[in-house]
């Protein structure tokens, strides 16, 4: 593992694009084979998964560096990271254990397969033969949580420049589904391999939120108009007579969804469509906190389809008859992929496969009042396409935009405080807020982001200066700062004190000319779930 | 009444009437060591030790009156016996030892056990009551040899000089960078300093502790002299106009809090280096268990969870509120120092 300690070093040490490529590049063209795969697997979020629970981690830690669970929480929540915490924690290295990656990684592969006590044996053993950073990396192949900052495009261009292969053709090798356990470096990445072909998916095209004025867009009869629909991205794969669906994170999801498993009954061979896999029924979309509670499950239940049926609504089509037309305008696109999916719903009995209506308009004006139906018909927002776009790969900008509706918002009242984790250790980032229910403030969220680093590191000195109490890691604070939260959507929860729950709740403003007493009220909250629940 | 209590103005000796460290103006304060948030302004009276004294002159200005005093002398004041102890911290830092009628209490201020090769090395002091500092008290905090350090810090210049870069390494002006100072290798290339470390670095000299050779940076200097050699610079400089001229550049830091790489990212340092002037977890445990003190009152740092874990181990321990090191908690975002005269001589 030395070397790729050496390498993790060396990309987490430089923020420059230029250098993580240079100590990638070198490291691909000097790893022996199996390492070089792995290293490609954990770049491309092909990490296995986590083989020991975090509880189990922290007794057995505790245990060989002498201290006691509490000093380790304690320890954690100044770090930020238990990997790293544990890697610090315990003693210098006995010994030295000079394997390499791939014979870490596969040890964790078989710990599955061995009862505890031989785990902890195996997991103790390996910290007592490794130094620092290489803990840190083992902890974080073990609890399943491996990240370094560089990017899935970065990594290829640094492999292609180390084999010298075109950036491009290696990009489309590497989509899809294979695993470090079922391939070689040489049938990856030097030759091609058919079955991986079947499965692989197109790049995303995704776009950039609105930053300019509607009519500065130029015609509005040049421009397509949808919703922005409120579920998870996706892409539908029909080859070979079989169906694989793809979700925009490069997961293979086909059977998380059990609803899309026949479609290569009524589509045909050569064809890929970029949509939306939305919970639907009775001809409305569902809100995406229905969708939620799929999310995450590996079994679907009988019950979770009856009351989270998805569909997907499709908004474009990559590929047709086995042919590659992302090239095409988009309007030529739409209308294959109208065609498509009306032969496929005569053949279908229950429709599942939808096709995203068009906004018609004729002028921009019209817009607006479009958008502003959005939060009840559970889209996002409306998404503006130049007809004669191309479908582009990654994030771009100028053809197609995002017109998300603002968030809604309320004004809260400070209440606890927590440290952050990562790079943000050891400041106070994570609070949680109240809304007043008469003279008592009743918590009701919690957030984490909007602010910059320096508001953050104000009100770190303002939260030691007025922590009235301790839980742990939770201060509670005295109420006095009224920040804005902004949030996507909310609705009814048992859960919570407060009787709600709220979607990407964040901080928008620090709301420092506003005294708490003139924070929202529980009231105010409980008008916006009738209204928006 | 206790011989040592602790007040709003600081440590206070009520029958010799005089405080230790104190944080707001007293009439005659004993001072541990030079650093600001021990020796403050508006004291009528300062005492520290012989060695501590010049810098102390030099940031409390020409008015203070200061008296020194010699490592192990005795000093009676009303009864009470006070002495200076070596602390280990930094040049002329001290432990102050207080006993009365066979009661001994000993204030440590900041220490670490580690000899620097600059400092007076930390000298165990038996005692009954022990105030600690707890910067590092976590058990995450574990330095390693200071030659094993200064050995990556010479090979990090060497390879930025291979890149034609300039090395820029922050450190308190007083202190850590007398120490990084004399574990740089100049036969690499011209150390450059800037004006506030310089400053310190010229009362230090003239003290009789050897320095390597320095260059203090200057408008005179052409920036081409730069690239290959390195600036031992304050963190408040980093970023400032003030630095362009050193570019391209690779960015060093040294401190403890360099241990966690949450700190090393936030601060933006292309390198981090684990190197304090503080003990380590280990090195506070073993510093209090020598004193033999039952008693233990922790200062500065991460009070609550080291005083916790010192009464699991059986000690009477107790948590004070001060207002030293209001950089220890707040971590690796301590901006320190800003210097709006980086290249000011004395004046």
């Amino acid at each position: 593992m030395k070397h790729f300690a050496e390498l993790f070093r060396q990309l987490d040490t430089t923020t420059k694009t230029n250098k993580k490529v240079a100590a990638l590049a070198d490291y691909f063209s000097q790893a022996e084979d199996r390492d070089r795969l792995w290293t490609i697997a954990l770049l491309s979020h092909r990490r296995p998964r986590r083989s020991v629970n975090s509880k189990l981690l922290r007794a057995w830690a505790g245990e060989l560096a002498g201290i006691d669970i509490w000093l380790l929480e304690e320890s954690y929540h100044v770090v930020g990271d238990l990997a790293e915490t544990i890697a610090l924690v315990l003693p210098p290295p006995e010994e030295r254990h000079d394997e390499p990656l791939h014979f870490w990684i596969e040890k964790i592969q078989q710990f599955p397969k061995l009862t505890e006590e031989e785990r902890k044996a195996e997991v103790v053993n390996a910290w007592r033969g490794l130094e620092k950073t290489e803990r840190y990396l083992f902890n974080k192949l073990i609890t399943g949580n491996f990240r370094v900052g560089v990017s899935q495009k970065l990594m290829t261009r640094a492999l292609a420049r180390a084999m010298e292969i075109p950036e491009d053709d290696l990009a489309h090798r590497l989509m899809g589904n294979w695993t470090p356990d079922e391939t070689t470096f040489d049938q990856l990445v030097l030759s091609d391999n058919p079955q991986a072909q079947l499965s692989r998916p197109y790049p995303f095209y995704l776009a950039y939120q609105l930053e300019q004025e509607l009519k500065d867009l130029g015609a509005p009869e040049e421009w397509q108009v949808e919703h922005k629909w409120d579920g998870i991205r996706g892409q539908l794969i029909v080859r070979g007579g079989e169906t694989f669906v793809w979700s925009r994170g490069e997961e293979l999801v086909t059977d998380k969804y059990p609803e899309y498993q026949n479609f290569h009954d009524f589509l045909p061979n050569g064809t890929v469509i970029d949509g939306e896999i939305l919970a639907f029924t009775e001809g409305k979309p569902l809100g995406f906190n229905i969708l939620q509670t799929r999310i995450g499950r590996k079994k679907v239940s009988k019950k979770t389809l009856q009351e989270a049926p998805v569909v997907l609504m499709a908004y474009d089509l990559l590929e047709y008859g086995g042919e590659d037309i992302r090239e095409r305008p988009m309007n030529e696109r739409r209308k294959l992929l109208e065609k498509v999916v009306s032969a496929a719903t005569e053949m279908e009995n229950e429709s599942r496969l939808l096709i995203s209506p068009t906004v018609q308009f004729t002028d921009w004006d019209e817009l607006p009042a479009e958008r502003a139906t959005a939060r009840e018909r559970h889209s996002e927002g409306l998404m503006l396409k130049r007809k004669n776009s191309t479908y582009k790969v990654g994030r771009k900008k100028g053809d197609w935009w995002k017109w998300k509706i603002d968030p809604l918002t309320i004004d809260a009242v400070m209440m606890y405080a927590q440290r952050g984790h990562g790079r943000r250790a050891n400041l106070y980032t994570d609070f949680t807020f109240g809304v007043w229910d008469g003279e008592t403030l009743v918590p009701f969220t919690k957030a984490y982001s909007g602010m910059t680093d320096k508001e953050f590191n104000r009100i770190t000195a303002w939260v030691r200066k007025n922590t009235v109490d301790r839980f742990g890691p939770v201060r509670s604070v005295k109420p006095h700062h009224v920040f804005e939260i902004g949030f996507e959507g909310i609705q009814k929860s048992s859960r919570h004190k407060s009787g709600v729950a709220l979607r990407f709740p964040r901080m928008l403003r620090w709301r420092e000319d506003k005294p708490k007493e003139e924070a929202n009220t529980i009231e105010d909250l409980r008008a916006m779930l009738e209204q928006y629940g | 009444m206790a011989l040592l209590t602790f007040t709003d103005r600081g440590i206070y000796c009520e029958r010799a009437d005089v405080y230790i460290d104190p944080w707001k103006p007293v009439r005659r304060a004993l001072i541990t060591h030079g650093h600001a948030d021990h020796s403050r302004w508006g004291n009528e009276y300062y005492l520290a030790t012989n060695s501590a004294g010049p810098v102390m002159r030099h940031r409390l200005g020409p008015e203070a009156k200061i008296q020194t005093i010699a490592y192990g002398e005795k000093l009676k004041i009303n009864g009470v016996d006070f002495s200076y102890h070596p602390a280990g911290h930094i040049v002329g830092s001290a432990q102050i030892r207080v006993e009365y009628k066979g009661e001994v209490w000993v204030a440590s201020g900041d220490y670490k056990l580690e000899d620097d090769g600059l400092s007076e090395p930390f000298e165990s002091v038996k005692c009954h009551h022990f105030i600690t500092e707890s910067t590092f008290g976590l058990p995450v905090y574990r330095w390693e040899p200071q030659e094993v350090i200064l050995a990556d810090i010479n090979d990090w210049w060497r390879e930025n000089q291979a890149e034609g870069k300039v090395s820029m390494l922050t450190a308190y002006a007083l202190g850590k960078a007398q120490r990084l100072l004399q574990g740089l290798d100049h036969s690499i290339g011209t150390i450059y300093t800037h004006g506030a470390i310089e400053n310190t670095n010229e009362i230090i000299r003239r003290q009789g502790f050897k320095l390597p050779p320095t260059v203090r940076v200057t408008r005179e200097i052409d920036k081409k002299a730069y690239p290959g050699n390195i600036v031992v610079t304050t963190p408040g400089s980093v970023g400032q106009p003030w630095a362009k001229k050193f570019n391209p550049l690779s960015l060093g830091s040294a401190s403890g809090w360099m241990t966690l790489r949450g700190a090393r990212r936030r601060r933006g340092a292309d390198r981090g280096f684990v190197l304090s002037d503080h003990a380590d977890w280990p090195g506070l445990l073993s510093a209090i268990e020598a004193t033999g003190a039952d008693n233990i009152y922790v200062t500065h740092g991460y009070t609550g969870i080291f005083s916790n874990y010192l009464r699991e181990q059986g000690y009477n321990a107790v948590e004070l509120e001060t207002d030293y090191g209001e950089e220890a908690e707040a971590a690796a975002e301590a901006t320190a120092e800003t210097d709006s005269n980086p290249e000011g001589t004395e004046s």
